[in-house]
């Protein structure tokens, strides 16, 4: 292929607030009848006015300052006006020219940097249900806090793409701001592809392709890379036909594997952007800012590369403590018992990841207190033990040759035997201590 | 500056009958030719107002409110299906 | 004199004494609406049974054990008032002068509303309108044309022209419009009454219709200006419903009302008065000005240079946000569908977003609100040499029904006068200042800079004691 992926990221995060973005509705719908969780605000009744969700602000600022995004000073609202049926208003109330946060970044493994344009606040959209001729609407979900993060075209494979949304995931989920789930709606993905030639300049970005597909609809991790992979396919036999893609949203159509085209726009849509009128300006000064990021928990890199230095963890053990928020507590609650007990960091990694603990079942001191017993169980003395050993060797020649011809599992059974003399004894010492004796 | 008015209805969501279309131009382009004059002032380094409070940093507390019960927020509807709203399907998916 | 030709402050004197019940008074002004609302068509809706229920109610309240803490607690206990028909009112439909509106009724109400309900108010009706307040004449509502109580051949004004007549024709003692570039000053001019547009966010916009959201202040007709304190006194206040709402105030509007206005400076702005003003307008001016400077102000000339290109900023800036405002009404949730709009709204709704779309938002919208800016300071900078400004509210005399239907333009032109406070989001206060050879009413406006309305009361309260045109009656 002589086209290199041009691909940007489109994702709306849902905060889990207790309320809507500018009303006092909860966020928490599910399971309720339609059209129960509603007001005239988000309900768009005549004479209904917006008021901002303080909190939602916040942790929209801290999810930028996550990215390692500039916090706008002096920020505002905008309306986006168009016409939908799931846009009770006839606008949403969004950010345009002076989003909260821009100019962010986060890295990836492979050592790139991907840039993060912009991050800010809007409120979502009702639910339309399609039946036949006809929409049904459900306005539950209408004013939702939805926070956007919007990446330069900076990836360049459908396994960058997954990586990324893996830690922004991940990244939102410590902050304990959102859910984040494909699944559920609350993390939504909207990649925009296009190809370039694949030119030996691979560092100048400013010559994009002169068009790009956005896709939508892609509702699990596992069709990410489907659907990206797609959609290089499709756009790379159209290059190679000597034409160019049409600029149009497509969907990803589950059932059929593909992306579909949607309705091709004669002409972009014009959102006649202004400034929110009824909700004055935010003004966020320096000290707000440094003290949003005191509070903001430790985030998944530094906790990492703190698992690796201080508590001398590898990166193998460190990754998959940090993974989620909880077991790394958890893991660190351990820790710190452990330390007044002489259990180190390592074991306690050891016993969480191999013996797959499920952390909702043992307490951390319950934990710790499993690996003392089970280190109490370790210590058969090493004399008393090569004593027994030597002893059932003697009786058990049969087994001691077959074991030297090649038949090692029949050592299970001589380690069963030598149980039978230290029942408690660790079954991992006692196969070492066999293994030395039967050389 | 003439005005497409067909390309404005159709933005504001307004259907327009061809005899409509020619009056409404008429007129809208007079109050056009009106607003022009606003050309003549220099508002180089003006900062635009939108907003004459002077407020700024007005926000609401996280706190749920109690919402319109499913009958309230349906009372004024024409057509609803088990509680939805109906409308006719758009084109657009 | 009849019970409802009273003002606020004698019916509630005659209340608290006993003279009569709100039963009697609420009567007394459904009959003068049975009489009079069908050649005046000032009614949408007549809440009949609902008004004597809240009469009974506050007849019963003032009799009751801790009546004297009722009327301390409760400024309009009993007093039947009208509300525009762009306020919310639960249960009651609400039409905004539309038919796109014509069967909506609420599920909720007004902050406002609520606020002159829990002062005890008697809501006695919901007033005929220009459609969406998209007017400056009253004909323009879908519901017929309201006419002027000083003779009916003549526009009432607008776009609160129904509030406007209601209390003109002694129907209700006070009612309740908005003012976006002129809606209440106008009408209140053109009806021999006060009314009061208040400084823009000191009145909760929640539950009112919204117009054009950065210019519609709350606000309401009286007879007399000490009425309106006390009616601003209710309705003043931050709303936690509405962010663009000013801290509440901290004073009794009524309380300095007779301090008298010797010694103030009130500045006439000249570009108000060397527009084409009609010759009668004209001699009741300076006539007012002379009764000022009687009464110990002193006048003094300032300039405000953009006064000339108030309506064009204006109407680039409102009808841009109309047309963002009415976007919700596709007649699904509520109302019926867009094709019920009237050619006054479908004209500002395009023009509207014909300013705000791409390619033309630099020239038009973001223009306008630089414009903004310098009318806005225009003020500020008049408001360091004089503490209040005066001037006509409208150029012409009342004009006929039917005169300037068919042009759009002028009837914009008519706004002249108004629009820069409005731009400017500073209150102004219309007062009686007398009558034509034909006996149609002339008003002046008072101006002040933002919460100054305790000035403006001073100083239209003063020159209404001195004056008392008040007192004239239209011959119904």
């Amino acid at each position: 292929m002589n086209y290199k992926p041009v691909i940007g990221l489109e994702v709306h995060v849902e905060l889990k607030t207790k309320s809507k973005m500018f009303c006092g509705c909860k966020t928490e719908y599910f399971g309720e009848k339609p059209n129960s969780n509603t007001c005239p605000v988000c309900l768009g009744l005549p004479g209904a006015l917006p008021v901002p969700n303080k909190k939602a602000i916040e942790w929209c600022i801290m999810i930028g300052l996550a990215l390692n995004c500039e916090i706008t000073q002096f920020s505002k609202f905008d309306r986006k006006n168009y016409f939908y049926p799931d846009l009770a208003k006839g606008y949403q109330i969004s950010q345009y020219d002076k989003p909260f946060c821009q100019k962010g970044f986060i890295e990836l493994s492979n050592g790139k940097s991907i840039g993060i344009t912009r991050v800010h606040m809007e409120e979502d959209t009702a639910k339309l249900t399609h039946q036949g001729e006809s929409s049904l609407i459900d306005f539950n979900r209408s004013g939702v806090p939805l926070v956007e993060i919007v990446t330069e075209p900076d990836f360049e494979s459908p396994e960058e793409v997954i990586e990324y949304l893996k830690k922004l995931q991940q990244i939102v989920r410590y902050l304990n701001v959102s859910d984040a789930d494909m699944e559920k709606g609350n993390m939504r993905l909207e990649p925009n592809i296009s190809l370039r030639k694949n030119t030996t300049n691979t560092t100048n970005k400013q010559i994009l392709p002169s068009y790009k597909v956005e896709v939508k609809n892609i509702n699990s991790f596992r069709f990410v890379d489907k659907s990206i992979e797609f959609e290089i396919k499709r756009q790379t036999e159209i290059l190679n036909d000597g034409k160019t893609p049409v600029q149009e949203t497509r969907g990803w159509d589950e059932n059929k594997q593909k992306t579909v085209s949607q309705r091709i726009k004669e002409e972009a849509q014009d959102y006649r952007y202004f400034p929110e009128p009824d909700i004055p300006p935010i003004r966020l000064p320096e000290t707000q800012i440094s003290n949003l990021k005191s509070r903001m928990p430790e985030l998944p890199s530094l906790k990492f590369a703190r698992f690796k230095k201080s508590l001398e963890l590898s990166d193998y053990d460190a990754e998959i403590l940090i993974r989620d928020n909880e077991v790394s507590n958890y893991f660190e609650e351990a820790v710190n018992i452990g330390r007044t007990q002489e259990i180190n960091p390592k074991q306690i990694a050891n016993i969480m990841i191999n013996k797959k603990i499920n952390i909702k079942n043992i307490t951390p001191k319950e934990l710790i207190k499993n690996i003392i017993g089970s280190k109490q169980t370790n210590a058969i003395d090493e004399k008393k033990l090569k004593e027994i050993i030597s002893q059932i060797l003697k009786d058990n020649v049969k087994a001691v040759t077959d074991y030297k011809s090649g038949k090692i599992q029949v050592i299970g059974f001589l380690i069963g035997k030598v149980k039978q003399h230290f029942p408690k004894g660790d079954t991992n010492q006692i196969k070492s201590a066999l293994e030395k004796q039967l050389k | 500056m003439k005005i497409d008015i067909a390309h404005v209805a159709k933005l504001a969501n307004l259907f327009l009958k061809p005899e409509e279309e020619k009056k409404f131009e008429e007129q809208l382009n007079q109050t056009l030719d009106y607003v022009k004059r606003l050309e003549e002032i220099d508002t180089k380094n003006v900062e635009p107002t939108s907003q004459v409070t002077g407020l700024e940093n007005v926000t609401r507390e996280d706190k749920i409110l109690p919402a319109l019960s499913q009958n309230e927020a349906l009372s004024n509807t024409k057509s609803q299906q088990n509680g939805s709203f109906i409308v006719k399907t758009i084109l657009a998916e | 004199m009849k019970l409802n030709e009273l003002t606020i402050k004698q019916a509630r004197e005659g209340l608290k004494s006993k003279k009569f019940s709100s039963v009697e008074l609420t009567k007394t002004c459904l009959e003068q609406i049975k009489k009079h609302n069908p050649s005046l068509n000032a009614f949408i809706t007549i809440t009949e049974k609902e008004a004597i229920d809240q009469a009974k109610a506050a007849d019963n309240l003032s009799s009751q054990g801790d009546a004297l803490r009722s009327w301390e607690a409760k400024p309009l206990l009993g007093i039947p008032i009208a509300l525009k028909d762009l306020f919310s009112t639960k249960g009651i439909k609400t039409t905004a002068g539309s038919k796109v509106l014509e069967n909506y009724v609420p599920e909720y109400d007004a902050a406002v509303v609520k606020k002159l309900k829990d002062a005890g108010a008697v809501i006695i009706g919901k007033t005929n309108l220009d459609a969406w307040a998209h007017g400056s004449s009253g004909e323009n509502s879908d519901f017929g044309p309201t006419k002027n109580p000083w003779n009916k051949e003549f526009v009432p004004g607008g776009s609160s022209s129904g509030s406007a007549v209601s209390v003109s024709s002694d129907m209700c003692l006070a009612a309740t419009g908005t003012d976006t570039g002129g809606s209440i000053r106008l009408p209140a001019s053109f009806n021999n009454l006060v009314g009061l547009k208040p400084t823009y966010g000191s009145v909760s916009r929640y539950g009112i219709i919204a117009m054009a959201s950065s210019l519609d202040s709350i606000g309401h007709f009286t007879k007399t200006v000490e009425d309106s304190a006390l009616f601003f006194n209710i309705t003043a206040g931050k709303d936690s419903m509405d962010a663009t709402t000013l801290p509440n105030p901290t004073e009794d509007f009524t309380k300095n009302i007779n301090k008298g206005i010797k010694e103030l400076k009130i500045g006439v702005p000249k570009e108000f008065i060397s527009t084409d003003l009609d010759k009668e307008v004209k001699e009741k001016f300076e006539q007012s000005l002379q009764t000022l400077e009687n009464l110990g102000a002193k006048i003094v000339p300032v300039s405000l240079p953009y006064t000339e290109y108030g309506i064009a900023a204006y109407y680039i800036i409102q009808p841009s946000e109309v047309s963002s405002n009415l976007a919700r009404y596709d007649g699904v949730r509520f109302g019926n569908d867009r094709s019920n709009f009237g050619d006054e709204a479908k004209r500002r709704i395009m023009l509207g977003t014909f300013t705000l779309s791409s390619g033309y938002y630099d020239a038009y919208y973001k223009k306008a609100m630089q414009v903004r800016t310098l009318i806005k300071k225009d003020f500020d900078i008049a408001f360091e040499k004089v503490d209040a400004l005066i001037s006509p509210v409208s150029a012409t005399l009342p004009w006929k029904i039917g005169e300037k239907i068919n042009d759009s333009l002028k009837m914009y032109l008519s706004d002249s006068l108004t629009v820069t406070t409005s731009i400017a989001g500073i209150p102004s206060l219309s007062v009686p200042a007398g009558f034509s050879d034909n006996n149609l009413p002339i008003g002046i406006q008072i101006m002040g800079k933002q919460l100054s309305e305790n000035l403006l009361f001073q100083i239209g309260n003063a020159f209404e004691k001195e004056t008392n045109y008040f007192k004239q009656k239209p011959n119904l």
